[in-house]
């Protein structure tokens, strides 16, 4: 019996790929597409790092240009489809199988591509659970990593854009795999090590750095009035009522709004202290304005963002940061305060249902949820207490039946929703989307982002539903169409019934939280445009060119 | 595509119009909408007249329309608007701005009161 095959493979597979070292680790940029036939094998499951932030670009590019007797049938496993090279991957059949976490900007051609049998598809994650995999069933035999410095010896510089590069590092090397490393420079000494040179097989500087979305930054000057009606709404109605103190935020303007409103209607509303102390959160811009004025104690990023560097180093406390003063960023521990260390998870989506489940999934689009559902679940292992999970537990209207008398506490989960978005596309149906895409992409489940009994809260124009505090799926139903204003969904609202959840305080409309429709305008925003996050963040913050309006 | 003309009529309270004459709000930037309020005595009917350019969801018009002229009271008026693909949130919120320009009946002021 052999029990060293790993191990045999491997060192067969570094023999190949060393006669392409010029020195210690180092590769030529001209040699990266010989180095990979020689380290890669058909079949082999290769992780390409990328996520909804930065992408090892380069490699992704080479490995798209192998000689195909060599290289084919990969099996992708990696957080984010995300560039063009991914989805010629497939195209070409280097790659046949996915599995995969996000594919924002990739979800029309994913789905055509599994339409017209040309892929197959494994499953769609949340970052955590992906990763969780890299150690059980779903190992990277291969992993191509992006990294912004290294030195001869390998050791990794990842900075600011750490993001999913330990996790991937660490499941692939320890299990007998090879990483290759792309680098923007290579330099005789770091300015510190993210890295372990010994966990680097090879390095190789990319002609250009790698590519970094800017996906977090939200331009203040596009946020709509009834942005800021649903933000006050929450402020007031959820974050207030349960002194939400650790959270998360989603990525999209209606939690850009929230930020913005901390130092006006929540310093208004003397929540300062109260609310909103503690972060896992990307260094959103938006949020420059409430940290200046001393809202916040601290962030831990899953990613970087462009722009936010400079200013990140002159505000250590708040963040994560080396000894070099950059940020040190960590999706893998992000996502484990997002799911066991906050009180809240509040975000948007596409579609939600009569039932409260939400998904972005459309029939064309397979676009993976990143780190929602992750943080938009209860965490049924947590066993520490806080007045925000305890509030919600014990206003849980089915625990009862279900656990009896012990005290259980619950994270809030909100949805904040438009009733119609842009082209009056509803963002309540009957049916979601999800649906569908189950049956063209040939899914084993429909993808839902987030499910109906972990959804806590739904906050739109109309109102706040309290779902949690419902006793009945019937009940929660008629709670969803009370705030689902002119939508076919909101149209089947009864009157009376409406009232009754209104009496009982599972829905709140604007009026019941004291809040007048009209006073939801701009110029409460903190910060109205881009240039406005700049003067707030004294000049530390520089915002990507395409964001520069002046 | 071509705008569409779609007009309504809700029965409303006799003698609870507006205070101006006539009053204008908005503009008719993307999302957004215009507004015209005028004194019209039509035994308390307010009558509606829309152009939009958005097909298909006359009802939702109607619905948003009619929650608008009861709960306000209002009566003896005509509305003109002039959409560019408002959301039913953004017509409500500026009929509703539109209502305060232009001076609201006496009668919403009382019921104001009462919750006071």
């Amino acid at each position: 019996m052999d029990w060293c095959r790993l191990k045999e493979d491997r060192e067969s597979r570094l023999k190949q790929g060393d006669a392409y070292r010029i020195e210690k680790k180092l590769v030529a940029a001209k040699d990266t597409g010989r180095l990979l036939e020689a380290v890669i094998r058909p079949g082999d499951r290769v992780c390409l790092e990328g996520n909804n932030q930065k992408q090892a670009d380069f490699l992704a590019e080479k490995l798209c240009r192998v000689n195909q007797e060599k290289v084919r049938d990969l099996h992708l496993v990696q957080s984010a489809v995300a560039m063009d090279s991914h989805i010629k991957l497939l195209e070409k059949g280097i790659a046949k199988k996915i599995d995969f976490s996000y594919s924002g900007p990739q979800a029309a051609k994913l789905a055509e591509l599994v339409q017209k049998g040309k892929m197959e598809l494994g499953s769609i994650h949340t970052y955590l659970e992906l990763f969780g995999r890299y150690f059980m069933d779903l190992i990277p035999r291969v992993a191509l990593v992006a990294a912004v410095e290294a030195d001869r010896e390998g050791n990794l510089y990842t900075g600011f854009n750490t993001e999913d590069t330990p996790v991937v590092v660490e499941a692939t090397h320890f299990k007998q795999g090879i990483v290759i490393a792309q680098v923007n420079r290579v330099v005789d000494r770091l300015p510190r090590v993210d890295i372990p040179g010994d966990w680097i097989d090879y390095v190789v500087e990319a002609p250009r750095p790698f590519y970094v979305e800017p996906l977090f930054t939200r331009d203040p000057a596009l946020i709509t009035e009834a942005q800021i009606l649903r933000a006050m709404m929450a402020i007031k109605g959820i974050y207030a009522e349960y002194g939400v103190q650790r959270l998360n935020h989603g990525i999209g303007f209606d939690t850009a709004a929230i930020e913005l409103l901390l130092p006006t209607y929540g310093e208004q509303l003397g929540l300062k202290g109260k609310i909103c102390s503690y972060f896992a959160l990307n260094p959103h811009p938006t949020l420059i304005p409430a940290i200046e004025s001393g809202w916040v104690t601290g962030i831990h990023c899953f990613g970087g963002e462009l722009g936010m560097e400079e200013y990140i180093r002159n505000r250590p406390d708040i963040f994560f940061v080396g000894p070099d003063g950059t940020l040190r960023s960590n999706r893998a521990m992000s996502q484990t305060a997002g799911h066991y260390a906050c009180d809240m998870f509040i975000g948007s989506t596409l579609q939600i249902d009569e039932e409260g489940n939400s998904s972005t999934a459309t029939a064309s689009r397979i676009a993976g949820f990143g780190g929602a559902p992750n943080m938009g679940c209860d965490a049924r292992g947590r066993r520490h207490a806080s007045e925000a999970w305890l509030k919600c537990g014990e206003e849980d209207g089915m625990r009862r039946e279900t656990l009896g008398h012990m005290p259980r506490g619950r994270r809030l989960v909100v949805q904040m929703q438009d009733t119609f978005r842009e082209k009056m596309v509803p963002g309540f149906v009957e049916e979601l989307d999800a649906w569908n895409l189950q049956k063209t992409a040939h899914l084993p489940i429909p993808p839902v982002m987030i499910y109906g009994d972990d959804l806590t809260h739904i906050v739109t124009e109309t109102g706040i539903a309290y779902l949690h505090k419902c006793t009945s799926l019937e009940e929660r139903t008629a709670a969803i169409r009370a705030v689902a204003g002119y939508t076919p969904v909101g149209r089947k609202a009864e009157r009376e019934k409406t009232k009754e959840l209104r009496r009982r305080g599972i829905v709140k409309t604007p009026e019941d939280l004291g809040i007048d429709v009209s006073d939801a305008n701009r110029s409460l925003l903190a910060a109205k445009s881009i240039r406005e996050l700049v003067e707030w963040s004294k000049g530390l913050y520089h915002p990507p060119v395409r964001f520069k309006t002046w | 595509m071509a705008l569409q003309t779609l007009t309504y009529t809700f029965p409303g309270k006799t003698g609870c119009t507006i205070k101006k004459e006539w009053s204008h709000t908005g503009v008719v930037g993307s999302g957004d909408l215009e507004i015209l309020l005028e004194q019209k005595a039509q035994a308390g009917a307010v009558s509606v007249q829309v152009v939009t350019p958005v097909h298909g969801f006359e009802y939702i018009w109607e619905a948003v329309l009619k929650d608008f002229v009861e709960e306000n009271q209002i009566g003896d008026l005509a509305v003109s608007i002039n959409d560019n693909n408002a959301t039913p949130f953004v017509v409500s919120l500026r009929l509703k701005q539109a209502l305060r320009e232009a001076g609201i009946p006496e009668i919403f002021l009382e019921r104001e009161g009462e919750k006071t």
